[in-house]
């Protein structure tokens, strides 16, 4: 079987400092990935590096196109990666305002990817995006209202519509419970595994959450100073860890 | 021919002529793109069309007859003082008339009479950047160009849609040049917008924001739209009360304090000629 | 078609002083398709561990354990992922489920993942909960909020839906009345009769009579101190 995603070597340097090195791993389809890690442990770093935002120093990320096999990401012309970027793969952010136009109604919102594709209908545009709001959970009275109106429960669900609403096969998720309240992020956490096990679909989650990821991820890296201490099956790594540091990550957790 | 001690030839020296000519050479063999060109400052202010009176003066030879309009209309401040700078700093005979004119500069109108191949449109552009409301930053609108990532402008009229019913861009309506740019048109009328594809060849001067672009003559010019919200150039539902046209773009003038209007053609020229020519025919 | 060969595992706690507990040694373990083993001992004595040394839920330091032809041990996470799915289902004694998933489905996930039609898998769901006798008004709600013998047949018809292989029972019969005990154990024995391949872990006496051809003492594989 052929992976996804195949991470080989990844290292990122600013200046004298490491960002991240030595990461590599398999991704394959309907996995979900998590990555755990303290501010500053390199998580952002590395999902940035995969998702294309940032150029690591070394390495390469290896994605199973859809036409045309296992191509290096990193080195694919730009206009490949952007057109990946907005059909196979999906970006969400913590925070909704750096994913969402604010000025743009919810369902402009939605609709701008397949607009980005080519649609060229309103109609079915905006039938779309109503199914997708829907999916989420948003009112369809509100598709005409933007996002600036909503809470920011609705924002991040907006965000995971606008980005799933062109059927991608990747989706990067940036601590996307982090800034919610506890009802609302359960909510959330729901919402995805049952968008990511419907849709199939294979995701790389950073958090700092470990409920989030027992929730949400088939396997967890554990990341500490730019490097990746413990990787694993989650519910193994969580159960079972090895390294000194995912033991106290885990022996840190509040119970209740 | 006078002052020539004073003035170059149409005011700018021959090196800045000619480094224009050679962003609109360049303009018209990309047309739509936008050619950064470098501005000069002008003896009028922004706004008043430095980008317009410098393409003019790049293009103008001495045989040339010029016309400039404003708003459709030769008399008005902005059309009166840019002809009467080329008179004094080119000395070549001026024109109200469309048909005469081999170069007319013009703001916000394209003119009713089809044009020629032998004459040159010049535009004055406020704003050439049509991704700049959606996408603020220009480093993103190049590269949006430079790999047709035109998506977000159908976000925008999505919204018009979306807020008014229909699409309620009604000037400076976005068009696909050639099956490749995305351009602004200029603050013209969308009624305007289908004149784009026309035998003459249309040059854009935006002088605060130093671009230039171009449509060459027989260039397909698209308006952007949708498949169920076809592009419609539509007007006032008036004939012009001067010269009775219903096929010209209109003014609506208020006439008293009573809510009283009319509406008259914006093309001044072009309403003188058929009341002239009904007249005639009297 | 579960194979365990001298399988050892110690625990290493470093944020006190990286003392390490030995907690197995030398493991070593048969069961046969259609047979059912369990598993015996003092608390403490490693049962649970070996449990979850056998789905992959702990890493083993050495040994094998074959679960068809792959080795738990050595597997790659993603292999594990597959094994879980399709060969090896493990019923607990909690119920760890996402709040807001009716029952009927949390019961049908085993069979969605692995690609069956909805409809199938819930009317094998509904099957399975009227047979545990979980009354119908329920299966639209999140089971967070049952009791604890509800939650319990909840997890078993979940660990019932698929026709697993090799099924790992932690205490299924814990916690739960004569008739719904009596219900347990008819489903452990048609799956032997299926040819499945049981190993568990099972406090009742009369439940180890009853389905367990076998029992393996873990004491035995209890590291000696020092």
């Amino acid at each position: 079987m052929i992976p996804l995603l195949s991470v080989n070597g990844i290292e990122k340097r600013y200046g004298a400092r490491i960002g991240c090195k030595d990461v590599n791993f398999d991704l394959y389809e309907g996995e979900v990935m998590g990555i755990v890690g303290e501010s500053g442990s390199g998580k952002s770093t590395l999902l940035n590096c995969l998702a294309g935002h940032l150029a690591p120093d070394h390495g390469e990320v290896l994605f199973a196109t859809r036409h045309d096999g296992m191509r290096n990401t990193l080195t694919m012309s730009e206009p490949e990666r952007r057109m990946l970027a907005r059909t196979d793969w999906a970006f969400v952010h913590q925070n909704p305002r750096d994913g969402l136009r604010m000025g743009v109604s919810a369902g402009g919102n939605v609709g701008e990817r397949l607009m980005s594709i080519g649609a060229r209908h309103y109609g079915q545009i905006r039938q779309t995006a109503g199914e997708w709001l829907d999916r989420v959970e948003i009112a369809e009275d509100r598709m005409d209202d933007r996002p600036s109106s909503f809470s920011g429960g609705m924002q991040q669900r907006l965000q995971i519509a606008r980005n799933l609403v062109t059927a991608p096969r990747l989706i990067f998720m940036d601590e996307p419970t982090g800034g919610l309240d506890v009802s609302v992020q359960a909510r959330l956490l729901d919402l995805l595994r049952g968008l990511v096990r419907q849709m199939g679909l294979s995701a790389i989650i950073v958090t700092h959450d470990l409920a989030v990821v027992r929730l949400l991820a088939d396997r967890l890296m554990v990341m500490k100073g730019g490097h990746v201490v413990e990787s694993g099956l989650t519910d193994q790594v969580l159960d079972d860890p090895q390294h000194a540091y995912t033991q106290l990550l885990v022996s840190s957790v509040l119970q209740v | 021919m006078t002052n020539d001690a004073q003035y170059n030839f149409a005011y700018l020296d021959e090196q800045t002529k000619r480094m224009i000519r050679r962003a609109i050479l360049k303009g018209v063999a990309i047309p739509g793109y936008q050619v950064p060109f470098a501005s000069r400052e002008m003896p009028m202010p922004y706004g008043w069309g430095t980008g317009g009176v410098q393409v003019s003066a790049a293009v103008l030879t001495p045989d040339d007859t010029f016309k400039v309009i404003d708003q459709g209309a030769d008399d008005t401040t902005n059309a009166v003082s840019i002809r009467r700078f080329f008179q004094k700093t080119a000395g070549v005979a001026v024109t109200e008339r469309t048909s005469e004119a081999s170069v007319i500069q013009t703001r916000h109108r394209i003119p009713e009479e089809p044009l020629r191949e032998d004459q040159i449109l010049v535009y004055q552009v406020p704003i050439p950047e049509p991704l700049r409301f959606l996408e603020p930053r220009e480093s993103e609108t190049r590269k949006m160009h430079s790999l047709q990532e035109y998506g977000l402008m159908h976000v925008k009229l999505y919204e018009d849609i979306t807020r008014h019913g229909q699409i309620a861009t009604s000037y400076a309506y976005p068009v696909r040049v050639e099956g490749r740019y995305v351009m602004d048109p200029s603050p013209i009328p969308k009624f305007d917008n289908p004149k784009l594809e026309m035998d003459a060849i249309q040059l854009f001067g935006a002088g605060r924001e130093q671009r230039i672009y171009a449509i060459p003559p027989h260039t397909s010019v698209a308006s952007l739209d949708f498949d169920d919200h076809p592009f419609d150039p539509a007007k006032a539902d008036h004939p012009c009360v001067l010269c009775g046209t219903e096929e010209s773009y209109l003014d609506e003038v208020i006439t008293d304090d009573e809510g009283g209007r009319m509406f008259v053609c914006s093309d001044t020229d072009f309403c003188r000629s058929r009341q002239s020519h009904s007249e005639a025919r009297r | 078609m579960i194979q365990v060969e001298s399988l050892s595992k110690s625990f290493t706690l470093h944020n006190q002083g990286a003392a390490v507990i030995p907690v197995m040694r030398d493991a070593e373990l048969t069961v046969k398709p259609g047979e059912c083993v369990a598993l015996t001992g003092a608390s403490g004595a490693g049962k649970s561990t070996l449990m979850r040394m056998i789905y992959g839920n702990y890493l083993s330091d050495s040994g094998r354990i074959w679960i068809g032809g792959t080795d738990v041990v050595t597997a790659r996470p993603h292999d594990i992922l597959a094994l879980r799915r399709e060969v090896m289902g493990y019923v607990s004694q909690f119920l760890r489920v996402v709040p807001r998933v009716s029952t009927l489905d949390v019961v049908a996930e085993p069979l969605t993942t692995l690609g069956q039609e909805v409809e199938a898998a819930q009317a094998r769901a509904r099957e399975l909960l009227t047979r545990l006798n979980i009354p119908e008004r329920l299966w639209t709600l999140s089971p967070t909020t049952f009791s604890g013998g509800e939650q319990q047949r909840v997890n078993i018809a979940r660990g019932f839906a698929h026709d697993y292989p090799v099924l790992l029972l932690d205490e299924p019969t814990a916690s739960l009345d004569a008739t719904n005990r009596d219900v347990v154990m008819s489903l452990i024995e048609e799956a032997k009769m299926r040819g499945v391949a049981i190993l568990g872990i099972f406090h009742d006496e009369d439940a180890r009579t009853r389905l367990c051809d076998r029992e393996i003492d873990v004491t035995r594989f209890t590291p000696v101190a020092g």
